[in-house]
C-alpha cells in the first residue's frame, strides 16, 4: 500500500459546551483521497468532531475548544485561520439535505456569489454542469435549472447539496449521516458517488450506519462518550477490532 | 341531559359569534354602500371619481375625491419609504443580531411604541417635528405630507417589525447552516438566504403596516395641514381621506349631499383597506406553507 499522506491532523482536541465536556483528547490523522469513517453511539460526539474541522461548532454559543487542527500545516483554531477559506476548503453535507428554497441555479450559484467567483456567464455555467456532472444530476437537470430546489426528490435534494460543495473546488468534504434522511437504494447510490468522489477529495462521514461504514469507508474510527476509542483499516476495525469496547459496538452489544 | 343541554348553549354562543362578526362586516359594506349610491343619484360617479376640486360647501358643491386620494396615497408612499427599510433591519437585527438581553429590551420598545395613542404622536408632529422639518427644510409650514408620512411611518413600525421578525425566525436553522457551511458571512446569509425566504411574511407585515397606516386619522389630521387640493409634492400640505371625513362629518346635515359624499370617501377607504388585508393574507399563507 502506497504510503498515506495526513490530510487533517487533529492533535489533543478537547470541546466543552458549557460545563459538558464533548471530546476527551481525540487524536486522528486523517489520510488523504480515501474516505474516512466516524462511528459510535448517539451521542458520543462524532458530529461534534466533524463540526470542529471546519468550526461550524463556532455558531454554537458557549463552546470551548483546546488543542489543535492542522490542515495544511496550518492550525485551524489560531486566530490568522480565515473561517469563511477554511470552509471553503472544507466543504460540509448535512444530515437533511438542506437545499435553500429557491432555484437550483442560484443553489449552485451561492457559493460563487460569496466567494466573488462569479466570472463570465459561460464560464460559470461550465462550473455548474461540472459540479452537476459529478454527482450525476446534469443529464437530469440540464433543463430545469430554473425549478425550484425543493421539487427534487430528497436523494437529488442531497447530491445538489453535495454539488453545492464540489462547485467551490474544495479539498476536504464532510459528510454529516448524509444518508440518514434517504432510503435503502438512494443510500446506495450516495456511496457509489463517496467511491468516485475519493479519487479527488479526502472524505469524512459520519455515520449511525455500520454497514454503511463497512461499505464506503477505507478507514473508521470508533467514538464512545467524547473519545475515539479506535481508529485503523475498516477492514480492520470490523474483522479484528483491538478494543473489547469497539467489538461489543460493532457486534451490536449496544448502540 | 343537562350537560347534552349545556354543550348545545355553548356551541350556539361559539357559532352565533362567529357569525355575528362577518355580518358585521357585511352590514357596514352595505351600510356603506347605500349612503354612497344615495350620492351617486344625484351627482355622477364619473364626476366624483375623476373631478380633481374637492369643494363641499360652494354653490353648486365638487366633490372630487382625486385630491384626497393623491393625498392618502402621497403620505402613504412616504410612510413606507421610512419605514420599510428601518422597519425590515430593526427586524433582522433583533432576530438575528441582537444578544439575549438586547432583544427583550428592543422587543418591550417596540411594543411600547405600539401603544403610543396617535394624538400623542399627532401633538409631537404638531409642537416638535413640524417646526423642525419647517425651518431644517425651509418650508411655508411644517405642517406637511412628509410631517404625517414619518409620524404614521411610527405608527406602522410596530406591526412591520413584529410581523418580520416572526417570519425571519421561522426560517429553518438548516438554510442558515447551508450557508455558514460553504463559508458565506453572516450578513452574506441573511441577506442572499434569510430575507428571501422570509419574503413573503415580510410583504405580509408591510401590507398590514400601510392599512394601518392609509387608515389612521387622528395624526393625519393633526400635521398634514388639511388643504384638499392636490399635492405637487410630499413637502406640501395635503388632506387625506380620512382626515376628510373626520374633519367635515360634524359640519354637515344628516342627509345632504355631501354627508352622503363623506360616505363614499368611507366606501373608498374601505375598498382599499380591504383589497390590502387581502393581499396580506395571501402572502401570510405562503409564508407558513
Amino acid at each position: 500500500m502506497a504510503a498515506l499522506k495526513t490530510r487533517i491532523s487533529i492533535e489533543n482536541l478537547n470541546m466543552f459546551y458549557g460545563d459538558f465536556h464533548a471530546l476527551k483528547d481525540v487524536c486522528l490523522q486523517v489520510p488523504q483521497n480515501n474516505v474516512t469513517a466516524l462511528i459510535g453511539p448517539s451521542g458520543c460526539g462524532k458530529s461534534t468532531l466533524l463540526r470542529c474541522v471546519n468550526r461550524m461548532n463556532d455558531l454554537i454559543d458557549g463552546v470551548r475548544t483546546e488543542g489543535r487542527i492542522i490542515i495544511d500545516d496550518q492550525n485551524i483554531f489560531s486566530p490568522e485561520t480565515d473561517v469563511v477559506l477554511l470552509r471553503k476548503k472544507v466543504g460540509m453535507v448535512f444530515q437533511r439535505p438542506n437545499v435553500f428554497d429557491q432555484s437550483i441555479l442560484n443553489n449552485l450559484r451561492f457559493g460563487l456569489r460569496i466567494h466573488r467567483q462569479m466570472r463570465s456567464k459561460s464560464e460559470t455555467m461550465e462550473l455548474i454542469q461540472k459540479s452537476l456532472e459529478d454527482v450525476g444530476l446534469w443529464d437530469i437537470l440540464k433543463d430545469k435549472l430554473h425549478h425550484n430546489a425543493r421539487q427534487l426528490s430528497l436523494e437529488q435534494q442531497q447530491r445538489l447539496c453535495i454539488a453545492r460543495v464540489l462547485i467551490l473546488l474544495p479539498e476536504v468534504i464532510l459528510l454529516d449521516e448524509p444518508c440518514s434522511s434517504l432510503d435503502p437504494i438512494a443510500t446506495m447510490r450516495i456511496e457509489e458517488l463517496l467511491r468516485v468522489l475519493r479519487e479527488r477529495y479526502t472524505l469524512v462521514i459520519v455515520t449511525h450506519n455500520m454497514q454503511q461504514a463497512a461499505r464506503a469507508s477505507d478507514y473508521t474510527g470508533f467514538m464512545y462518550m467524547g473519545q475515539l476509542i479506535e481508529f485503523g483499516l475498516t477492514q480492520g476495525i470490523f474483522t479484528a477490532p483491538c478494543k473489547e469496547l469497539t467489538e461489543n459496538y460493532i457486534t451490536g452489544h449496544f448502540g | 341531559m343537562f350537560r347534552k343541554i349545556n354543550e348545545r348553549i355553548i356551541e350556539t354562543a361559539i357559532r352565533v359569534s362567529g357569525f355575528a362578526v362577518i355580518a358585521f362586516v357585511i352590514l357596514i359594506f352595505l351600510f356603506l354602500l347605500k349612503d354612497s349610491l344615495s350620492l351617486f343619484r344625484v351627482y355622477p360617479l364619473k364626476a366624483f371619481l375623476t373631478s380633481t376640486q374637492w369643494l363641499p360647501i360652494s354653490e353648486p358643491p365638487t366633490f372630487g375625491i382625486i385630491p384626497l386620494l393623491m393625498g392618502s396615497i402621497l403620505v402613504m408612499v412616504g410612510a413606507i419609504v421610512i419605514c420599510v427599510p428601518i422597519g425590515v433591519a430593526t427586524a433582522l437585527f433583533i432576530a438575528e443580531v441582537a444578544p439575549g438581553y438586547l432583544k427583550m429590551i428592543l422587543k418591550s420598545l417596540v411594543e411600547i411604541l405600539a401603544s403610543i395613542p396617535s394624538v400623542v404622536l399627532g401633538f409631537i408632529g404638531i409642537v416638535w417635528l413640524g417646526p423642525f422639518l419647517k425651518t431644517t427644510l425651509h418650508l411655508n409650514t411644517g405642517m406637511c405630507g412628509l410631517t404625517g408620512a414619518i409620524l404614521l411611518a411610527f405608527m406602522a413600525l410596530p406591526t412591520i417589525i413584529s410581523i418580520s421578525e416572526d417570519a425571519i425566525i421561522g426560517i429553518p436553522r438548516s438554510y442558515k447552516e447551508a450557508a455558514y457551511g460553504l463559508g458565506a458571512t453572516r450578513w452574506q446569509t441573511m441577506w442572499r438566504i434569510v430575507l428571501p425566504a422570509a419574503s413573503s411574511g415580510i410583504i405580509a407585515a408591510v401590507m398590514l403596516g400601510i392599512g394601518r397606516v392609509i387608515g389612521e386619522t387622528m395624526v393625519v389630521m393633526m400635521v398634514t395641514g388639511n388643504a384638499p387640493i392636490i399635492p405637487h409634492s410630499i413637502l406640501q400640505p395635503l388632506r387625506t381621506l380620512t382626515a376628510t371625513i373626520a374633519g367635515e362629518m360634524g359640519e354637515t346635515v344628516g342627509g345632504s349631499d355631501h354627508y352622503y359624499a363623506l360616505f363614499a370617501v368611507g366606501l373608498v377607504l374601505f375598498v382599499i383597506t380591504f383589497m390590502l388585508n387581502f393581499v396580506a393574507d395571501i402572502s401570510l399563507r405562503k409564508s407558513r406553507k
